[in-house]
């Protein structure tokens, strides 16, 4: 074999369908491209064997340290993962399965969205949710557009609570766009109550937070939601589902749209991605959500059914004047949420949450007993917590990488004045041991 | 066949999956009551054994490549080799946390990953003829929004005013809509006869204020545009910007470089020519790539090579758009593509194109006395035919049905929008000679019976789970998630 295109026609099928169509030469096939257009130079090496493919590979992999112990997190969390959810989605019939444009050929994604949408509303404490987005930064910057479509106003406010990663991201995308972007600065930890009263008024269209904010604080957004809601704008919240499993729900503190990174709920790491992007929504608000949408319908029988919903919002119906650019979901991440969420079920999840908030509250007691160590802020948390150190924090966290600790992450990177603050997460894997080892650890260092 | 329950109604109060360790370390717990959720989520309470039969049974209602021919026009639904899943299911790739190569001197936990995207950065351009990529964009759409964004980057840096995107009516929606989202009016043009873009329209409708052209490229006809050079130059002429929209990429790959060609910037859909898995609608990933004036512009972070053959994160770039994707991009699909395209190597480039372009020529001839071809010639890797020819009171839907109902997913219908009952077929190069007859026989079949017994398509299908969904019920109803308890 000369090549490895994954093709499946030998030389002689390939032979007697070129004759079938006419044409002397795969060349030949491509003489409606000019010439002088093609190319046969191309720097790139020759096909390798799977074999010498997986050698090569494994040989990159190696150059990774895997075996950390971590405590970074900042919005992204190493959670165990059932065995289960990795063998199901691996099935075939859902992984090379494509939009279900047909849905009678395509049930088993329409149903597993439909859970899906019906967990995340469940978790949020909302009325419906979508199929899914890319990720929880892009899923929040689609929340904010569809409060500014919602209120048909440009002015946006962001706590600084909300991840610094997500607000990077925001300021590029709103960057072209007729919007006005004014950051709200935290308060001790907290969203400014006096700050956003200042400036909330009718040209805010919409209102950004996170709970639990970045530096891991918990607040009952509740009041500060009623301001906004007095100005008649529209309050988009940020959080992290695992906490959902114990604390208020944005439902519950009134909020209108909720997004988030569902990477916690059965995604590896993985390097930053594939992730999952959720959004979920009052119903009376859905026709300005973006995304896809599954419903439940009948078929001509009168048996239950799943549909793509409500397209008239979308891209290729709408095409300019679409909710969104967005085309696709990412249906094998929602499927591995839906499936996690099964696994754990109603009482396991909640455990799940409780084991992540025992490990925080044990870390906060044993790392702020350490000499020069003191909490960033005075506040509840769920599973992360900042700390100030003596010392620069990015200093601290390269000399316990040696120790095979990754501890947790300078919030330096992106709040001036904070070089020396560290933020420490902690889930349900890590244990006590590894906290107290943590503690020494950092402890010989300052 | 009986209806499938949903999860929910499966559940039985006290049931559970897994078991949480019940260890606890702290005396107490650390929330206050107030910031407490008042109860439970109701998520399903089931067994282990419960979930794995009800998600197993779930994906036997799809169909999948892995199960059936899906000859999905635009998509190019090829087969996905495991070797690729095996590849980016490695513990020492997915277990890395994004934010470690920020720590300081973090790049060393993570190198056989940034070594990973940079060596696929740099195959990617030298097959798209480009400067230089970014890897981010988490989705073909996603990686168009970015292009937009680089092209207002451009021009604002040059002190140009620009207002518009010209985009032609064949494009994917997602064009249109991305370059509105970018903050530019989209000016469409229509299509000649040929499908092409009308090109005296066109250069009617090019101006100073044109910031670029989306063109998809060979179009969704699956035909490459003759004066494409004619466009570009006269696109550069006023310092626009063109742009090459990769979704038919797999039509010639290894043949044409679009940055050779003269275009600035181009996205590709790793999921289609670079064979990721659709996974059910995502996840995918956009590549984009820029030619040389636009590499400022690239967002950050960029993956660089030290003298040292280190790789490193960079973020000193001033004229950059700043961040569109939280890390790196979707980087276990990335690992995917790199996979594939190492196995694929030089000669794969082009023998996965010939052979895809053989494959849609093939079927094309077959069904051109059965169906109206839009193209008169040759096409490259899909070809489009209208349903028109069916007899009457007979669709395109109706014959997509009838295609469920023989054992294969249905071709794309009604796109693009300007060839009436729209049928569009992209076989891939990843089918045999075999299931491509079988599939032409049952088209032929369908064609034939359309016009003698048009009633039995209108009823199909009926071998599927379900029959035709009433959709105009689902948006109106408004049944967005499941309100009721366990069983």
């Amino acid at each position: 074999m000369s090549h490895t295109s994954f093709a499946c026609t030998s030389s002689f099928d390939e032979e007697a369908m070129l004759q079938a169509v006419g044409a002397e030469s795969f060349d030949d096939l491509f003489s409606q491209i000019p010439a002088d257009f093609q190319t046969d130079s191309f720097d790139v090496a020759s096909g390798l064997s799977e074999m010498e493919m997986m050698q090569h590979i494994r040989k990159l992999a190696r150059k990774n340290s895997s075996d950390l112990t971590n405590f970074c997190g900042a919005g992204f969390y190493d959670h165990f993962i059932p065995a289960a959810v990795n063998s199901l989605t691996s099935r075939g019939e859902f992984f090379t399965a494509y939009t279900p444009y047909q849905p009678e050929a395509a049930q088993g994604t329409l149903q597993a969205a439909y859970e899906y949408q019906t967990a995340i509303a469940r978790l949020t404490g909302m009325e419906v949710s979508n199929a899914s987005l890319y990720d929880g930064g892009t899923a929040l910057f689609e929340g904010l557009m569809m409060a500014l479509r919602i209120t048909k106003r440009n002015r946006v406010l962001v706590d600084t609570g909300v991840s610094p990663i997500y607000r990077t991201m925001l300021r590029s995308y709103t960057r072209n766009l007729k919007i006005e972007y004014v950051e709200v600065p935290l308060s001790d930890g907290a969203a400014d109550r006096a700050a956003f009263a200042e400036q909330l008024n009718d040209q805010v269209g919409a209102v950004l937070l996170q709970n639990p904010n970045f530096f891991g604080c918990l607040d009952d957004l509740t009041d500060l939601i009623e301001q906004v809601h007095a100005v008649k704008a529209v309050a988009v919240l940020s959080t992290y589902p695992i906490a959902l499993g114990l604390v208020k729900t944005p439902g519950e503190m009134g909020a209108d749209i909720v997004t988030g990174e569902g990477q916690s709920l059965g995604l590896p790491l993985s390097f930053g991605g594939p992730y999952l992007g959720f959004m979920a929504t009052r119903k009376k608000l859905v026709r300005n959500m973006p995304g896809r949408i599954v419903g439940a319908t009948q078929d001509d029988q009168g048996r239950r059914g799943f549909v793509l919903t409500l397209q008239a919002r979308e891209q290729h119906i709408r095409r300019e004047k679409a909710a969104s650019n967005i085309c696709t979901n990412t249906q094998l991440c929602a499927l591995r949420s839906i499936i996690y969420l099964s696994l754990l079920g109603k009482q396991g999840f909640a455990d799940v949450s409780r084991q992540c908030m025992d490990r925080a509250g044990y870390a906060w007691t044993r790392l702020n007993a350490i000499d020069g160590v003191e909490p960033l802020f005075d506040r509840p948390f769920f599973n992360e917590f900042a700390i100030k150190l003596p010392k620069d924090a990015g200093d601290v966290v390269s000399d316990l990488i040696e120790e095979g600790i990754a501890a947790g992450f300078p919030a330096g990177r992106y709040y001036e004045g904070m070089e020396n603050v560290l933020l420490c997460a902690f889930t349900e894997k890590r244990t006590k041991m590894e906290i107290d080892i943590l503690a020494a650890k950092l402890e010989a260092v300052l | 066949m009986k209806n499938m329950k949903l999860i929910y109604e499966l559940s039985s109060k006290g049931r559970g999956g897994v078991r949480i360790p019940e260890d606890r370390i702290s005396a107490e717990d650390i929330i206050p009551v107030e910031l407490l959720r008042s109860e439970l989520a109701e998520l399903p309470e089931v067994s282990e054994s419960e979930v794995v039969r009800h998600y197993t049974r779930l994906s036997r209602l799809n169909y999948s490549v892995d199960t059936h021919f899906y000859p999905l026009g635009s998509c190019t639904m090829k087969h996905n080799p495991r070797a690729c899943e095996a590849a980016a299911s490695l513990p020492e790739l997915c277990e890395t946390h994004p934010l470690w190569p920020q720590l300081r001197h973090g790049g060393l936990l993570t190198q056989g990953s940034l070594q990973l995207l940079y060596s696929l950065e740099r195959m990617l351009s030298e097959i798209t003829g480009l400067a230089e990529f970014t890897l981010q964009p988490l989705a073909g759409s996603h990686g168009e929004l970015t292009a937009v964004m680089m092209m207002a980057a451009y021009h604002r840096d040059r002190g140009n005013k620009k207002t518009h995107i010209i985009i032609p009516d064949s494009a994917h929606g997602t064009n249109p809509a991305s370059a509105a989202l970018g903050g530019y009016e989209v000016v469409t043009i229509p299509s000649d006869a040929s499908g092409d873009m009308d090109i005296d329209l066109f250069k009617a409708a090019l101006n100073d204020e044109t910031a670029g052209v989306m063109l998809t490229l060979p179009s969704t006809l699956g035909v490459f545009n003759p004066r494409v050079k004619e466009i570009i130059d006269a696109v550069h002429a006023v310092d626009g910007l063109m742009y090459y929209d990769g979704a038919n990429f797999n039509a010639i790959m290894g043949r044409i470089k679009p940055g050779e060609l003269g275009f600035d910037l181009c996205h590709l859909n790793l999921h289609k020519s670079f064979s990721t898995p659709h996974g059910g609608g995502g996840p995918g990933t956009g590549p984009v790539g820029v030619c040389e004036k636009l590499r400022p512009y690239l967002p950050i972070s960029r993956v660089a090579k030290t003298k040292d053959g280190t790789c490193t994160l960079d973020y000193d770039f001033p004229k950059s758009i700043g961040y569109i994707a939280p890390f790196y991009g979707n980087f276990s699909i990335l690992v995917r593509a790199y996979a594939y395209l190492l196995m694929l190597g030089r000669e794969g480039l082009r023998g996965t194109s010939d052979r895809a372009v053989l494959n849609a020529n093939y079927v094309q001839e077959k069904l051109r006395p059965h169906f109206t071809a839009v193209s008169p010639g040759r096409c490259l890797h899909e070809c489009v035919f209208s349903g028109k020819s069916l007899g009457e009171g007979v669709h395109t839907l109706d014959l997509a049905k009838a295609l469920l109902d023989r054992g294969y997913h249905a071709p794309t219908i009604y796109f693009p929008l300007n060839v009436p009952e729209a049928i569009m077929i992209e076989p891939t190069e990843t089918e045999t000679k075999e299931t491509l007859d079988a599939f032409c026989a049952d088209m032929i079949e369908i064609a034939e019976l359309s016009k003698t017994d048009p009633a039995a398509l209108h009823h199909a299908p009926v071998t599927t789970p379900v029959g035709r969904l009433n959709e105009v019920a689902a948006a109106k109803n408004m049944d967005l998630t499941y309100t009721g308890g366990a069983k």
